[in-house]
C-alpha cells in the first residue's frame, strides 16, 4: 500500500512538473496571451483594463497559482476561436482518441503476443531471419507514412474505406453511444486502426519474443520438461504465462504514449481526436486550446504510468515484496 | 622465446580509450547486423555529400516541358527519375537533396543527446547525493512529456527552423541514454581498477574521465545510434502537420507536399513511396548498429 502511495505521488508530481514547464513556456512565448483578444482600436488605457480583468498585471508566481487552482476545477478557460469552454471541445473529442488508440492497442497486442511466441518457437528458421528485420522496419517507419500508403492504396485505389473524417455528411445520431456502435463509425475507424495496429504490434511481438526466449532457459521450464510435460504444455502454460508479465505493462504504458504519437495519425486521416485539435490549435495559435489539448494528453500519459506501475506490482509478486517500500 | 614470455598488456597501463575504441571499429566486421547498418549510413553520407553532382537540378526549381509548358506531375522518366511534382519540380532531386537535412538534423540531435546522456550519466552516477538526485528528477520530468505534442508546441511557437527541431528532439531524448549510462557508472565505480586507481591518489575528475568514461563510451555510441533515427522521423512527423522548416527540403517536406496535393488520391506512389523507405533504412540502420554494440559490449544479452 505504501508503495501504490509512493508511486501515485511520484505520477503527480511528474504531471505537476508538466503543468509547471507548460504554464511558463506559454508565458515566455514572444507577444503577451492577450495579442488575440485585443482590438487594435482600444487605447492603451482600456488594454490595461483588460490585462486587470484577466489577471495579467499581477506578478508571474500569483498567475501560476490562480491557474494551478483554476486547471484543478476543471477550469481550462476559453478557447480564443471557438470562444468556447476548452474543457467541453476537450471532451467532445476525448471518446474519438481513446476509441482510436485502446482499438488499436488491443489489435497490436494480440497479433504481437501470438507472433511473438511463434516467432520464438521458430528460433532459428529461415521465417525468423525475414521477419524480425520486417518487423523492425514497421516499427522505424513514421507512422504517418504508413497511413499515407494504405490510404493510397486501400482508400483511393480500392476504394474499401472511406479517407478521412469519423462519420459521412449529412448523417444524425440520437446520442453518442448510438453513433460509435453505427457501421459507418466503425466503417471510418477500420482504416486509423489498422495503420496504428501495424506500427504499434512490433514492440509487444519483439518484447514477447525475447522474453520467452529467455524464459525458456529457466529452472522451472526445465522442471517441467523434466516431468515429461509435452513441448506444448510447457510453452503455454509455463513459459508464456511468465513471458507476457513485461508485456501487460507495456500495454499500459502504450496507451500513455501512443495519446502522444496520435497526433499523426489523426492528422493523416482528418480523425477528430485530441492530437489533431493540438496540431490546429497551435497553427492558429489558440493559446489556451493547445493548452487544454497538451494537459489533457500528459493527464493520460500519468495515469497509464501509474497503471502500468499499480500492474507491475500486482502481476509480479517479486517487486512488491522484495522492495522495501 | 623470450618474446613470448613478456605478455602485452595495454589495457592495464595504457589510456583504456584506445582499446575500447579498436574494438568499437572491430566491432561491425563480427555482427552482420550492425555491418549492414553501417553501410547503410556510409552510403547515405555519400548520397549527401555528392547530392549535387548526383541530381544536378535545383530540388525547388520550376520546370517546363520542351514545349514550354509546365511539367506538372510528370510520371517518371529517363529525365526525371521520379517523376515531378504538381508543381513541376524534379522529386528524384528533392530526395537526394533531402538526404542532407536528414543527416543534419540526425546528427547533430544524435551529438547532443550522447554529449548531455554521457555527461549527465557520469556525474550523476559518480558523485551520487545531490546532484544525482536532482538530475534525476529533472530526467523524470522531461520524460514525462508526451514527447510529439512537446515537439509540435515548441516548434510551434518559438518557430518552425530546424534547430528548434534538434533542440526539442534532445531535450527529450537525452534522459534515457542519462539514467542507462548512470546505472552503469555505479557498477563501474565499485570495480578494483577504480578501487586501485582511488587508492593511488588519483582525483575523482581524473578516475571518471580515464577510467570510467572510455568503458561507457559504446553505450553513448548506443544511444547517439538510436537519436538519429528518432530525430530523422520526429522531423519528419512535425514537418507533416506544417511545423517544419519552410526554407530546408526534407523528406518530411515532400511527405507533406504530397499530402496536401492530392498525390494519394492521383496514385503517385514514386512521390510520397520514396522518402518513407529512406526514413525507414535509416532509421533501422540505427537499430542494426546499437543491436551490434549491444550484443558485442553488453554479452549478456548476446545470443537473443
Amino acid at each position: 500500500m505504501k508503495l501504490v502511495l509512493e508511486r501515485f505521488t511520484h505520477n503527480a508530481l511528474a504531471l505537476l512538473a508538466v503543468t509547471t514547464i507548460l504554464f511558463f513556456m506559454f508565458r515566455l512565448m514572444p507577444g503577451t496571451p492577450l495579442a488575440a483578444f485585443i482590438n487594435e482600436n482600444l487605447n492603451a488605457d482600456q488594454q490595461q483594463a483588460m490585462l486587470e480583468q484577466f489577471g495579467l498585471d499581477r506578478p508571474m508566481w500569483q498567475q501560476y497559482f490562480i491557474y494551478l487552482g483554476n486547471l484543478l476545477q476543471g477550469e481550462f478557460g476559453l478557447s480564443f476561436f471557438q470562444r468556447r469552454p476548452v474543457l467541453n471541445i476537450l471532451l467532445e473529442v476525448l471518446p474519438n482518441s481513446l476509441i482510436l488508440t485502446l482499438a488499436s492497442l488491443i489489435i497490436a497486442y494480440i497479433f504481437g503476443v501470438l507472433a511473438g511466441a511463434w516467432l520464438a518457437w521458430r528460433r532459428g528458421s529461415w521465417i525468423e531471419r525475414v521477419a524480425v528485420p520486417a518487423v523492425l522496419a514497421t516499427r522505424a517507419a513514421p507512422e504517418f507514412w504508413i497511413g499515407m500508403v494504405l490510404l493510397a492504396l486501400l482508400s483511393f485505389n480500392a476504394g474499401w474505406f472511406p479517407s478521412g473524417g469519423a462519420s459521412s455528411p449529412g448523417l444524425a445520431y440520437t446520442n453518442n453511444w448510438q453513433r460509435i456502435v453505427s457501421w459507418d463509425y466503425l466503417h471510418h475507424l477500420a482504416l486509423p486502426v489498422l495503420t496504428l495496429a501495424l506500427y504499434l504490434q512490433g514492440l509487444p511481438l519483439l518484447l514477447m519474443r525475447s522474453n520467452m526466449l529467455e524464459v525458456m532457459h529457466e529452472e522451472f521450464v526445465t522442471m517441467a520438461r523434466m516431468k515429461g510435460f509435452s513441448e506444448w504444455r510447457i510453452v503455454i502454460n509455463h513459459a508464456a504465462r511468465n513471458a507476457l508479465l513485461p508485456v501487460v505493462t507495456a500495454f499500459a504504458l502504450g496507451v500513455g504514449l501512443s495519446m502522444g504519437g496520435n497526433v499523426v495519425i489523426e492528422t493523416v486521416f482528418s480523425w477528430p481526436g485530441i492530437g489533431r485539435l493540438l496540431v490546429q490549435a497551435v497553427s492558429v495559435h489558440d493559446y489556451p486550446l493547445a493548452q487544454g489539448a497538451f494537459l489533457m494528453i500528459a493527464l493520460v500519459l500519468a495515469l497509464m504510468n501509474f497503471v502500468a506501475d499499480l500492474l507491475y506490482m500486482v502481476l509480479d509478486p517479486r517487486v512488491s515484496h522484495g522492495r522495501k517500500g | 622465446m623470450a618474446e613470448r614470455a613478456e605478455p602485452v598488456l595495454p589495457a592495464r597501463t595504457g589510456w583504456p580509450l584506445l582499446p575500447v575504441l579498436r574494438r568499437m571499429a572491430a566491432m561491425p566486421l563480427r555482427d552482420p547486423f550492425a555491418f549492414t547498418g553501417l553501410l547503410i549510413y556510409v552510403l547515405f553520407m555519400l548520397v549527401a555529400l555528392f547530392a549535387d553532382q548526383l541530381a544536378p537540378l535545383d530540388p525547388l526549381e520550376i520546370l517546363f516541358t520542351k514545349a514550354g509548358k509546365l511539367a506538372a506531375n510528370v510520371p517518371p522518366s529517363l529525365d526525371f527519375p521520379l517523376g515531378t511534382t504538381n508543381l513541376g519540380r524534379d522529386i528524384y532531386a528533392q530526395l537526394v537533396h533531402g538526404t542532407r537535412s536528414a543527416l543534419a538534423v540526425g546528427l547533430s540531435a544524435a551529438i547532443i543527446v550522447a554529449i548531455v546522456g554521457t555527461v549527465v550519466g557520469l556525474v550523476a552516477g559518480y558523485f551520487g547525493g545531490m546532484a544525482d538526485a536532482v538530475l534525476m528528477r529533472i530526467a523524470d520530468m522531461a520524460l514525462s512529456l508526451p514527447f510529439l505534442p512537446f515537439v509540435i508546441v515548441l516548434t510551434g511557437f518559438l518557430g518552425a527552423s530546424t534547430s528548434n527541431i534538434v533542440l526539442a528532439v534532445a531535450l527529450l531524448l537525452w534522459p534515457n541514454s542519462a539514467r542507462v549510462i548512470r546505472s552503469q557508472v555505479l557498477t563501474l565505480r565499485e570495480r578494483a581498477y577504480v578501487e586501485a586507481a582511488r587508492v593511488t591518489g588519483a582525483s575523482s575528475w581524473r578516475i571518471l574521465f580515464v577510467h570510467i568514461a572510455p568503458n561507457i563510451l559504446p553505450l553513448s555510441f548506443v544511444y547517439a545510434a538510436i537519436a538519429i533515427g528518432w530525430a530523422i522521423i520526429t522531423e519528419a512527423s512535425v514537418s507533416f502537420l506544417g511545423f517544419g522548416d519552410s526554407e530546408s527540403v526534407s523528406w518530411g517536406y515532400m511527405l507533406q507536399d504530397a499530402f496536401s496535393s492530392q498525390a494519394l488520391s492521383r496514385g503517385q506512389y514514386a512521390w510520397f513511396v520514396p522518402p518513407g523507405v529512406c526514413i525507414i533504412l535509416v532509421v533501422v540502420a540505427g537499430f542494426f548498429i546499437s543491436r551490434g554494440y549491444e550484443e558485442v559490449f553488453m554479452p549478456r544479452l548476446r545470443g537473443r
